[in-house]
């Protein structure tokens, strides 16, 4: 049982910026354990991607046609064949899209078990503690992880990025000739939008607290009084009150205006995801123990459909 | 085109959640549960397909207190069947558990396709959904909405949508297991008559866990604990005239707003 493997993500030709993060956490384990750390990367075409991992002792490629776009299938059938026989102490995956459907996929397919959700991971004298994002971002578990072989995944931000570079070794591992029941037929890019919000030095973001798509007028009021586009969570877009190119979090953009005033969002951890590093956070949600007050500046309790209508009326009328 | 969805009791979120006396799990019997948003989206695009391709809408869960009243509510809605299994199942069951018992009961059932909801906001050991698929030996797909059954081809086809808005359309073999993010459209409401109507007209149906092997998580919880805030956002007291004078003079001296000067 030794070794830390990484799994690396490389989805379009770019490596994940989680990849780093999870090598840079995978070399405090592996050092103080005395164990190798391994990259594994599945793809097609690597070998522009492999560098970058290469703080790494080991860089193993998996690189084939077969794997040249994401079809989990395909991909944990790989990847379970060059990580079972390395029977590593611990298995650090990325909890993206992607990183759902591998880590558990890869812990039903090996029988090792998974703590989902991580923000962390330490040794604790012999023993390897995960601490997991539980109930929407109200509760953490600490979670003995045990001494055979683990899988975590990990939440993108939890950790720093190591720089990309290093001396490890490269190695092409062979992809044994499986047939992958599933297929990828063709990449959909985000519909062009009238608007994008990753540019907007401000943004009223707004989430399902304000009850229905009869009160979008009332937060478009006010981002047009204080010079704002508007955005969302998931649950909003999903409703259809507001199209996708608005959308921030985890499966939507990523943005850091310089405002962003969260009108009516909880603050789940796929949003926070995407918009944790604004400059300044303004929160407005009738539950004072909702989780986007953890990450605001600024946090109001109220009803956004009395307080939002106030500031707009405070701001048009001036001093 | 036998759609299956398994459906899942979780702490209703809005709630304060408390822990039980030892600190390792919540006080479940303080506790609120609701249906897990994610497995009403993953209904609500079944009882879609149903409508749009006349597939066969099964509901199934493992029981708990209160599910039948999430079983009759999906029947209300326009489920076919809904099952529920039965046996002695702890409050907060793993989901690798959960996976081995539905694996038990779909395989005494005919499904082509089982949709699950993406994730739930209690699965420290992986989605159900993942590990179903991995416990049936059937490919899976998470984070997927736009699902088109192809019957005569023997596939589904569905998006899975990735960070910044992109997504692949990807196609699997059936018999499949779908994480579903979001149906085509919000999940609909049964009226509570029509809910007493179907408990009156209706069975559930049940049938008992298959006795197995079962691979625990294998994960020991030390503690839930809260998060340490380690900047608590600064919280204006008042009532609204008052929050909003405080706010505009923050953000003024921030530079943020220009508002009077």
């Amino acid at each position: 049982m030794a070794g830390i493997v990484v799994i690396a993500e490389a989805l379009n030709g770019t490596l994940n910026e989680v990849s780093l993060e999870l090598l840079s956490k995978g070399r405090e384990l592996a050092t103080s354990l005395g164990q190798p750390l391994i990259a594994v990367l599945a793809g097609e075409g690597l070998d522009a991607l492999a560098p970058p991992l290469q703080s790494a002792d080991r860089v193993v490629l998996l690189d084939d046609p077969a794997l040249g776009k994401f079809t989990p299938d395909a991909h944990e059938q790989a990847i379970a064949a060059v990580i079972a026989p390395m029977e590593p102490r611990l298995v650090m995956i990325g909890n993206t899209t992607a990183g759902m459907d591998l880590a558990a996929g890869l812990a039903a397919r090996l029988h090792w078990p998974l703590a989902a959700y991580c923000t962390g991971v330490r040794m604790e004298a012999s023993d390897l503690i995960g601490v997991a994002q539980l109930y929407g971002g109200k509760l953490f578990a600490e979670v003995e992880l045990g001494s055979q072989s683990v899988i975590i995944s990990v939440i993108p931000g939890s950790f720093p990025a190591v720089a990309p570079g290093g001396t490890g070794v490269i190695e092409r591992a062979a992809v044994p000739a499986g047939k992958s029941r599933t297929r990828f037929k063709e990449l959909i890019a985000l519909e062009a939008a009238d608007v994008d919000i990753k540019k907007a030095q401000a943004l009223v973001s707004v989430g399902r607290g304000i009850g229905g798509p009869e009160n979008l007028d009332i937060v478009q009021d006010l981002a047009r009084a204080i010079g704002a586009e508007v955005a969302a969570s998931r649950p909003v877009v999903d409703s259809g009150w507001l199209p996708k190119a608005r959308q921030v979090g985890k499966s939507g953009l990523t943005v850091k205006p310089k405002l962003y005033f969260a009108v009516g969002i909880s603050g789940a951890p796929e949003h926070l995801q995407g918009m944790k590093d604004a400059e300044f956070i303004v929160a407005v949600n009738t539950d004072a123990a909702a989780p986007i007050f953890e990450v605001a500046h600024l946090g109001i309790v109220a009803d956004a459909l009395e307080f939002v209508p106030a500031l707009t009326e405070r701001v048009r009328a001036g001093a | 085109m036998n759609l299956l969805v398994p459906l899942k009791l979780v702490p209703d979120l809005v709630e304060e959640l408390t822990l039980n006396e030892a600190g390792t799990d919540l006080d479940r019997d303080a506790l609120i549960y609701k249906l897990n948003e994610f497995d009403d989206q993953a209904l609500e695009e079944a009882l879609v397909l149903k409508e749009t391709t006349g597939a066969t809408v099964t509901a199934i869960a493992l029981d708990a207190p209160e599910i039948d009243q999430v079983l009759f509510t999906a029947l209300a809605k326009g489920a076919d069947r809904a099952v529920k299994v039965t046996g002695d199942f702890e409050p907060g069951i793993d989901n690798h558990t959960a996976a081995q018992v539905l694996a038990g009961a779909v395989r005494g059932q005919q499904v082509d396709l089982v949709l699950c909801g993406v994730q739930a906001p209690d699965d420290l050991d992986g989605q159900l959904g993942v590990l179903l698929a991995g416990a049936l030996g059937w490919p899976h797909v998470s984070v997927v909405s736009g699902i088109e059954p192809d019957s005569a081809a023997g596939v589904v086809r569905c998006h899975q949508e990735y960070a910044g808005g992109s997504m692949a359309l990807l196609e699997t073999e059936l018999p499949a297991v779908l994480g579903v993010q979001a149906a085509r459209q919000p999940p609909r409401y049964a009226a509570v008559s029509t809910i007493r109507k179907v408990m009156k007209e209706k069975q559930l149906e049940e049938v008992a866990a298959t006795p197995g092997e079962v691979v625990a998580s294998k994960l020991q919880v030390r503690r839930l604990f809260k998060p340490e805030s380690r900047a608590h956002a600064r919280m204006l007291e008042g009532d609204v005239t008052r929050q909003v004078e405080d706010l505009v003079a923050a953000l003024n001296e921030r530079g943020v707003l220009k508002v009077g000067v």
